[in-house]
């Protein structure tokens, strides 16, 4: 069950096409740089990601968490060049170990995907061919990829299914025959086939029972260790977050609300939405009590508000909320959208 | 082995004067898998007994593929049992025949499936599914009632504003918004029973608290009853009665949640209890901590499917299949070693 040494995975890989700088040169593996995009649809312009930053470290774990809805799916596909019309990026830039992705042309996108970055998508069924296997699937990607020998093939679809806890029997089995949490997890094996710089999963393990869950989290970590890939994280899961990420991005309305490394956005959440979702979940011990989460619900992304896209539902609203939209401030190591904090200075990077 | 009934549900039933709104009784569901010299059998649910009662909220939980979603789509027969039976209001559903029957069935017991990516029809807005369920199942409603319906689930699962939601095609919602749509359409049926495969398993916290809280107020204002898969324990504890975890296509215990994670009886329970994480502590992770392994339902031999994780295992465990028993009023677990009093502890 454990996971496969780092040199069989490099070796499977081969050596690879060097994109821009090798990640060591202490380039970010990801640079978004001031990023929006919007749907364009018959009620106007959807602003699903508005102006989002920030750069991904070697290794490092990002956790995105942020209300049903606001833009995090958006985000991923936008970083993986996957946007589809009438999705467009308004604004802003993309790089990936010093390369702007959005100049690549489709061939040479898919001469890095799986390879060095890959993406687990929010729906697994989405994502899978329905009339391909599980195992010829892997086998496309690697063939793909220039591993062509039909035994290295078969020894590591059959390594990466084991590691995330599949029956290596299911190789031959289509996609309907697996259930939700297989399907996610194929999806999680298939990622790994390479050795990426960088992993974009979006909610990966919402299917998945608590033992699973942690035995592939472990063992994602491990490998990341191991490999030093990046991983970008989006989940509703916040124990999961809480316990696996190094920064946490909270995000309501497309945009930023906070974001800092996860502890300090646990211990000490400055935006009241992060308030708020730390205190709306239940818990299996201590007493019961009832919950409300957060009351009202998210403004429409084609008619933003004016100021604070939280003060309808926010507990410590002002006046100024109603009519000032609040920018990035930074507070120590923390990045915050609201106006309590407007002492501070703008989160500059 | 033991000689107890191995219906726990009918007996209990017999209990209430009215019996419970749906029984099962050793349902089965095995798929055949691989082809030519590489056939095996998978054994997707074996033999399971379960009841659902009036107003009764019960959770399903277990194993990624345990056998959950199976069971709930051999409920909401989209897929018929290999053996065993299903009673609904206590008629068996093989007995059901014409089209309208299996129709008035399908609105009394919906199914709201696990992917919603899958489930709704791309092709069309989505007001398009819920009028069509509304003019099928609530042919009493003129077009305009239709309507208005349609708006006022909506809105009660928080897609708002319904108007315009309903008028957008699935692929301009996310994975929760579409997740939501699925349980809009089963509740506008006015269901008796609704069969909710993870529901809420792509909504943020907020969101899914408020649709918990619609649950159990269906339950308690209009005496709605729900099967609630979920692997989301804690969820589980705030809204169900019941709770049911199955390992490996078998249920390994069963019993009021609150019983159930007071006092667990089934080792694997006492690890999937173990692995519930808690945000606010750190994360106990030991060399002992259990990485999973397949469940072992392809071919299986006898004996119990968890003994090659089980700390506990003895003997017996690797020939006789566990029986479900019950080890304390209403509570029942599968397993050799199990005892009413709470003694013995695998894991947690
Ligand atoms: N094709 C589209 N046309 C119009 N609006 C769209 C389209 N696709 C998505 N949206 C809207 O954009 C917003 C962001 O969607 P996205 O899928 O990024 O959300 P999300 O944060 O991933 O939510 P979830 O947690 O529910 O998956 C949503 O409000 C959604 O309704
Ligand atoms: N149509 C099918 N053909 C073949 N095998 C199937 C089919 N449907 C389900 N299975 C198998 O049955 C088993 C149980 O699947 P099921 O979807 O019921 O699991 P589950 O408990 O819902 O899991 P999850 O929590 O991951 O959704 C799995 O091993 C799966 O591969
Ligand atoms: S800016 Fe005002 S309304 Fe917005 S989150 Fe801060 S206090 Fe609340
Ligand atoms: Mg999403
Ligand atoms: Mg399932």
């Amino acid at each position: 069950m454990r996971s496969a040494p780092a040199d069989r995975v490099r070796e499977l890989a081969g050596p690879g096409v060097p994109l821009g700088v090798p990640p060591d040169a202490g380039v970010p593996v990801l640079q978004v740089d001031d990023l929006s995009v919007a749907y364009q649809t018959r009620r106007g312009d959807v602003t699903a990601v508005d102006g989002v930053s920030f750069d991904l470290a070697r290794g490092e774990f990002l956790g995105i968490v942020g209300e049903s809805g606001c833009g995090k799916s958006t985000l991923l596909f936008a970083i993986a060049q996957l946007l589809a019309p009438p999705a467009q990026v308004t604004g802003g830039c993309v790089s990936f170990k010093g390369t702007d992705l959005t100049e690549l042309t489709e061939r040479q996108l898919a001469a890095i995907r799986w390879k060095e970055l890959s993406v687990v998508m929010q729906s697994a069924m989405n994502a899978l061919n329905p009339v391909k296997s599980v195992g010829s699937q892997f086998a496309d990607a690697m063939r793909a990829h220039g591993v062509s020998s039909k035994r290295e093939i078969a020894q590591r679809s059959a390594e990466v299914l084991a590691m995330v806890g599949i029956d290596g029997a299911h190789l031959k089995s289509y996609p309907h025959q697996l259930s939700g949490g297989m399907r996610q997890r194929s999806m999680i094996a298939m990622a790994l086939l390479f050795t990426p710089d960088l992993v974009i999963m979006d909610e990966p393990t919402s299917a998945l029972d608590v033992v699973a869950q942690r035995s592939l989290m472990v063992q994602i970590k491990e490998l990341q260790a191991e490999l030093g890939f990046a991983i970008i994280f989006v989940t509703h899961d916040m124990s999961l977050v809480s316990h696996f990420s190094d920064r946490l991005m909270v995000m309501y309305a497309g945009q930023v609300a906070e974001f800092g490394p996860t502890r300090r956005v646990f211990d000490a959440p400055l935006h009241p939405y992060s308030v708020g979702l730390l205190d709306a979940f239940p818990s299996i011990r201590g007493p019961q009590v009832p919950l409300t989460g957060i009351p009202g619900s998210p403004p429409d992304l084609a008619k933003l508000p004016g100021g604070c896209r939280f003060a309808p539902r926010c507990q410590k609203v002002m006046p100024a909320c109603e009519t000032t939209a609040p920018p990035l401030y930074q507070v120590d190591d923390i990045q915050v959208r609201c106006l309590l904090q407007a002492g501070r200075g703008p989160a500059g990077d | 082995m033991t000689d107890q009934a191995p219906d726990q549900a009918a007996a209990r039933a017999a209990a209430t004067a009215t019996g419970p709104l749906l029984r099962t009784d050793g349902l089965t569901r095995h798929f055949r898998i691989g082809g030519g010299i590489s056939r095996k059998t998978l054994h997707a649910v074996d033999d399971v007994s379960l009841a659902i009662g009036e107003r009764e909220i019960v959770a399903l939980a277990g194993e990624s593929g345990s056998g959950k979603s199976t069971i709930a789509r051999l409920l909401a027969r989209i897929y018929q049992p290999t053996s065993g039976e299903i009673y609904f209001q206590g008629e068996p559903l093989s007995g059901l025949r014409s089209r309208e029957q299996m129709l008035r069935y399908r609105s009394l017991v919906p199914m709201v499936f696990q992917d919603p990516f899958s489930s709704i029809n791309p092709v069309f807005r989505v007001s398009h599914g819920i009028l069509r369920g509304l003019k099928l199942h609530r042919p009493e409603l003129s077009k305009p009632q239709r309507a208005a319906e349609a708006a006022r689930v909506f809105e009660t699962v928080g897609l708002t504003p319904a108007a315009e939601v309903l008028q957008r095609y699935p692929h301009e919602l996310s994975g929760g918004q579409r997740q939501r749509v699925g349980f809009a359409q089963a509740l506008a049926l006015r269901p008796k029973l609704i069969l909710a495969d993870e529901p809420v398993s792509m909504l943020d916290v907020s969101i899914r608290i408020g649709l918990l809280n619609l649950m159990a107020e269906l339950r308690d204002s209009q005496g709605v009853s729900i099967l609630y898969i979920t692997h989301d324990i804690a969820s589980a504890r705030y809204i169900a009665d019941r709770l049911i975890v199955m390992y490996a296509g078998q249920i390994a215990e069963a019993g009021p949640v609150e019983d159930v994670l007071a006092s667990p009886r089934h080792p694997y329970t006492q690890l999937l209890l173990s692995a519930v994480p808690d945000p606010r502590a750190p994360l106990s992770i030991t060399a002992e901590t259990d990485r999973g392994e397949p469940p072992r339902v392809i071919d299986p031999v006898p004996g119990c499917r968890f003994r090659w994780r089980c700390p506990l295992a003895i003997d017996e465990c690797s020939h006789v299949t566990p029986q479900l028993r019950q080890l304390l009023p209403d509570h029942d677990a599968a397993c050799h070693v199990a005892r009413a009093d709470a003694g013995i502890r695998a894991f947690g």
